[in-house]
């Protein structure tokens, strides 16, 4: 092996800037993302639940077209394919406003709310279908029994397997990168090209996922003990 | 709207990008086979190195798994593709690079698997095993395996998809793939819409046909 370590190059020049530009812009896309793929997901997944069937085939193709296409090809289709759709002023307007953040903003939340949805699903299910009958028996309406009765319990349930998906969905936020989304993975590419230091930058990338998805599961797991539901044991089985 | 792009250059969609019989080197299945099997084959080590009761094979094989799964592949692919020929000074060809990249990086996924598979396996069936003399190596062959793998065909098939699915991140390093075949054809065309719609089929076929086959299986083995 002949190569001379420079970590200078971390810090030196604007790769420090660079950095820290990625990292917020892939904090601020996954958030907004999670923000999108949670409220999808709830919709979803309490729909494909119900006993009104367009509703249920609805969330049903809605889940399965979208979880089973890989993500980076709902990126291209998110920016190259749907933009040319609108009317040129629309484009127009998108193309000054960081159309590609959107794009991959979009296509990351609407991926994930279709993986999300499968969580929740699960979570609903496992709740036994006698706690519903009996939100119904004391006089609640099918909609407040799932948003009292049904969401509450469900959503506790499934703290586990919706870290795990919201963590995936961080780390597939560096999927953005091919419709140049300037993201931490980018970022970390830029200072490889600006530094031609390739092993510096890539682990000061990995680094910072490392900490990301380390310390965001390591929280989560205290939010699991303080809101595990005492005397159950039920696991909630991870949506696909 | 005119699909006429896709009958135009579906012969190079499908067989170069999808299969891999074209003037490129690429293929989507000919890059997620091998992938899935290599992946699974190391992850089986990985599992049971995780359960292991020495120190020294557990504690390597559980940094292994949390280090995979706490970076996005395509840092993995980066790293192998920029950096591992600039340490061995040796190229390597783009089918090379992301073939081991998924089976690194999906090995450890895979491991998770296999671990939670053999824990499924009843503690009774490892004692009875030992209480007709057979060795611990017979033990996980014969006993605990097999039925291990029928407690994992669930997520095992889950897992296949998501790597399926992943393959097309190749496309980043340029390897012909499903993926960049459609880019290669959009740059030509400019119909990203139907383009892109149409590999979100093919993509949907593949896997939705293999969640199909796992239900069934699930079925048969319940």
């Amino acid at each position: 092996m002949n190569y001379t370590f420079k970590w200078s190059v971390l810090w030196t020049g604007e790769s420090g800037r660079w950095l820290v530009q990625g990292l917020l812009t892939t904090l601020e896309l996954s958030a907004l993302a999670w923000l999108l793929a949670v409220a999808l997901g709830i919709l979803a997944g309490a729909l494909r639940t119900v006993r009104f069937t367009p509703l249920r085939w609805a969330a049903t193709s809605y889940v399965e077209f979208f979880r089973n296409v890989p993500l980076l090809v709902w990126m291209f289709f998110w920016y190259f394919g749907v933009p040319p759709l609108l009317p040129r002023g629309v484009q127009d307007w998108l193309f000054n406003h960081g159309a590609e953040f959107w794009a991959g903003m979009l296509a990351l939340g609407v991926y994930h709310g279709a993986r999300i949805s499968e969580v929740i699903r699960s979570g609903i299910q496992s709740i036994p279908r006698t706690q519903f009958e009996a939100s119904l028996a004391i006089g609640l309406t099918t909609f407040q029994a799932y948003r009292l009765i049904i969401l509450p319990v469900a959503l506790r349930l499934i703290v586990p397997p919706a870290t795990n998906e919201s963590l995936n969905l961080l780390k597939n936020s560096s999927v953005a990168l091919t419709i140049s989304v300037a993201e931490l993975t980018f970022q970390t590419r830029q200072i490889e090209t600006y530094t031609a230091k390739a092993i510096e930058a890539f682990t000061a990338g990995t680094l910072i996922y490392l900490v990301l998805c380390l310390s965001i599961a390591t929280i989560m797991a205290r939010v699991e003990r303080r809101y595990a539901i005492p005397g159950l044991i039920a696991r909630v089985g991870p949506g696909q | 709207m005119d699909f006429s792009v896709i009958t135009n250059n579906f012969k190079f969609l499908i067989l170069q990008g999808l299969v891999g019989i074209g003037p490129f080197i690429g293929g989507t299945l000919r890059l997620a086979i091998p992938a899935i099997m290599l992946g699974f084959a190391l992850g089986i080590f990985v599992g049971l190195a995780r359960l292991a009761q020495a120190p020294w094979i557990r504690l390597p094989a559980t940094a292994y798994v949390e280090f995979f799964r706490g970076v996005p592949l395509v840092m993995v692919i980066f790293w192998i593709w920029i950096i591992v020929p600039q340490v061995l000074r040796l190229p390597i060809p783009e089918y090379g690079v992301a073939l081991t990249a998924f089976v690194i990086f999906e090995a450890a996924y895979f491991g998770e698997i296999v671990r939670a598979g053999v824990q499924s396996v009843p503690r009774g069936q490892v004692e009875a095993a030992t209480a007709l003399g057979m060795t611990g190596a017979k033990t996980m062959t014969y006993v605990v395996l097999p039925q291990a793998l029928k407690n994992m065909v669930p997520s095992l098939v889950t897992q296949m998809i998501v790597l399926f699915k992943d393959t097309s991140l190749a496309s980043i390093i340029g390897y012909v793939d499903l993926t960049k075949a459609a880019q290669i054809v959009n740059n030509r065309e400019i119909k990203p819409f139907q383009i892109y719609i149409f590999i979100a089929v093919v993509y949907w076929l593949c896997t939705y046909s293999m969640s199909l086959f796992a239900r069934r299986l699930e079925r048969r083995a319940a």
